[in-house]
């Protein structure tokens, strides 16, 4: 199960904001307008599971001497509960697991801080929590799910730019939605995440700029698949110390 | 180079960083120069225990000790929630380098503990060597499992150094090994130390050198600018002048040999510091994420 998020219909409501701070008593942080946009929450963290971009652009025109029309982008973003998750991967003691509806969640009472996940995620999801030093991120409401109810976020959002259900599903509806808006002369729009091949992710977005534009990487990488190498490379180095270690008794142990 | 588009930077939302910046704090790169010491140490213990150099032997394995013994410390004082560090021995997950590394650094500490008590007290003679010799096993793991801790995430200018970081890790634990041991033994009995340490010293600056070069123009840059580039400079500088003072005069003098093996331990943490903070330095500006993955998509033709 997973999400899609249409951004071409969001409206900027921040109702998926509020719903999940609600459904998840997520502390909530008032008051910290960035002055650059009507985002006050900036970017996803361990208080903000979910959150709502705001892009300003300019559109040139053809007009002389006018500033040219503004455009908005605003796209809901959230974790990416992908299929091969690092943060899952590198947490040591088992705090992050995926649960049977194939969505990442962390278990609050195993997490010990360490904040390995942390850096491990290449689209700056998990963060630590001040108060209590633990990682928190969206757990695509696992409470809910398990009661055969959607999402909080999905469930408020009024245009349907959140969407839930299976993902083979929800690729589908994409694809048809990409289409529709390619026809429509909406040549910008594009999928991000929906083709598994090359980064596997559990909540995937169409997006009407560059993944970059909205805060996301452009091409990201599952970094955990490289162990076997990583293992090699650092068995090769204790290799060279031990074998550096002999060299410095050649010519006498005093 | 970041595109300006509509008088805005396109390679991120506001120029807000893609990925977070790690929250781990001093203890790392201290714990990374504590673990390396100890690491290196062990298998010099068990090399001069056997070429039959037990003064050598003996300040290395106190070195392993102490290295070990301040490590758990470390660790366990960066934690968001030192109370649970018990979690940490939950499970063994081979896919968590700190899963493994938290049971190597156990596995070590016993070790070193019983082969140093023996010493000490003179106590299970016997099994002194056996316990000797699986911290010095244990003791090359120790070393440089902390550069695929670091390699094994989305940080850029760690990822990317992959095949380099170990060789940097390990010499410069080889070379705080050598100067700790040749600190703390008698002039007359410490030259596989000094070796040891200035080896290190001429491996760790190559391995850091080659490590830039390979990492290419824009992901080496962190590694040489602000906190990370400043810590770097003192790095060279310090292991340099310390191998410089420790293999020229530190066999006559002990003063010599005390101060070239405080240089070059100070080095070796430099070293760890310059690599820790260029992470951070990397992680915060989104451009050494997105620019390196963008052309990272042009060589894939996408």
């Amino acid at each position: 199960m997973g999400f899609f998020t249409d951004t071409s219909v969001c409206i900027g409501c921040k109702a998926c904001e509020v719903a999940c701070k609600e459904w998840n008593d997520v502390p909530d942080v008032i008051g910290e307008l960035t002055g650059e946009s009507y985002d006050n929450t900036s970017s996803l963290g361990a208080n903000t599971w979910r959150h709502v971009a705001f892009i300003e652009q300019r559109i040139p025109t053809e007009v002389p001497d006018a500033d040219g029309d503004v455009r908005w982008l605003m796209s809901s973003d959230v974790c990416k509960h992908c299929t091969e998750a690092p943060c899952l991967d590198v947490c040591p003691t088992g705090a992050l697991f995926r649960t049977e509806f194939g969505t990442v969640v962390v278990q609050e009472d195993v997490c010990n801080g360490c904040g390995y996940c942390i850096p491990a995620c290449p689209f700056g999801v998990l963060d630590r929590r001040e108060d209590d030093g633990r990682a928190w991120k969206c757990t695509l409401c696992y409470d809910r799910l398990k009661g055969g109810m959607e999402p909080a976020c999905a469930q408020a959002c009024p245009t349907d730019s959140i969407q839930f259900g299976p993902l083979d599903e929800l690729r589908e509806k994409a694809n048809g939605r990409l289409e529709m808006l390619h026809e429509a002369g909406v040549e910008e729009a594009r999928l991000y995440g929906a083709n598994e091949e090359e980064y596997g992710m559990g909540a995937f977005f169409l997006l009407l700029d560059e993944p970059e534009v909205y805060g996301l990487p452009p091409d990201p990488e599952v970094v955990t698949r490289k162990l076997g190498r990583l293992w090699g490379a650092a068995a090769l180095a204790a290799g060279a110390l031990a074998a550096g270690v002999a060299a410095a008794f050649i010519g006498g142990g005093r | 180079m970041s595109e300006e588009r509509n008088g805005r930077r396109t390679d991120s939302y506001y120029g807000r960083p893609v990925i977070k910046e790690p929250v781990w704090t001093w203890e790392i790169p201290w714990y990374f120069f504590t673990g390396g010491l100890a690491g290196a140490s062990a298998p010099l213990a068990l090399a001069a225990d056997l070429s039959g150099n037990q003064r050598l032997a003996r300040s290395a394995r106190l070195a392993a000790l102490g290295g070990a013994m301040v490590s758990p410390v470390l660790l366990i004082s960066d934690l968001g929630r030192p109370e649970r560090f018990l979690n940490m021995l939950r499970v063994v997950k081979p896919t968590s380098p700190m899963s493994i590394g938290t049971w190597v650094l156990s596995s070590f500490g016993l070790s070193s503990g019983i082969a140093a008590t023996s010493d000490v007290f003179g106590v299970f003679p016997r099994a002194r060597t056996l316990f000797e010799g699986a911290a010095a096993l244990l003791g090359l793991p120790l070393a440089t499992y902390t550069a695929v801790l670091f390699a094994d995430t989305s940080v850029p200018v760690w990822h990317e150094a992959r095949k380099e970081l170990p060789l940097v890790f390990a010499s410069g634990a080889a070379a705080s090994a050598g100067a700790c041991a040749a600190v703390f033994t008698p002039v007359g009995e410490a030259a596989p130390a000094r070796r040891l340490a200035v080896g290190g010293v001429l491996a760790e600056i190559g391995a850091a050198e080659l490590m830039k070069r390979r990492l290419g123009r824009l992901l080496a840059e962190p590694y040489e600018k602000e906190e990370a580039g400043r810590y770097s400079k003192l790095a060279t500088t310090l292991s340099g002048a310390g191998a410089a003072v420790l293999g020229l005069a530190g066999g006559k003098n002990r003063a010599a040999a005390v101060a070239g093996g405080a240089m070059i331990l100070a080095g070796a943490l430099c070293e760890r510091w310059s690599v820790y903070k260029a992470g951070f330095q990397s992680a915060r500006d989104p451009r050494y994420t997105v620019e390196h993955q963008r052309e990272r998509r042009r060589r894939k033709g996408l």
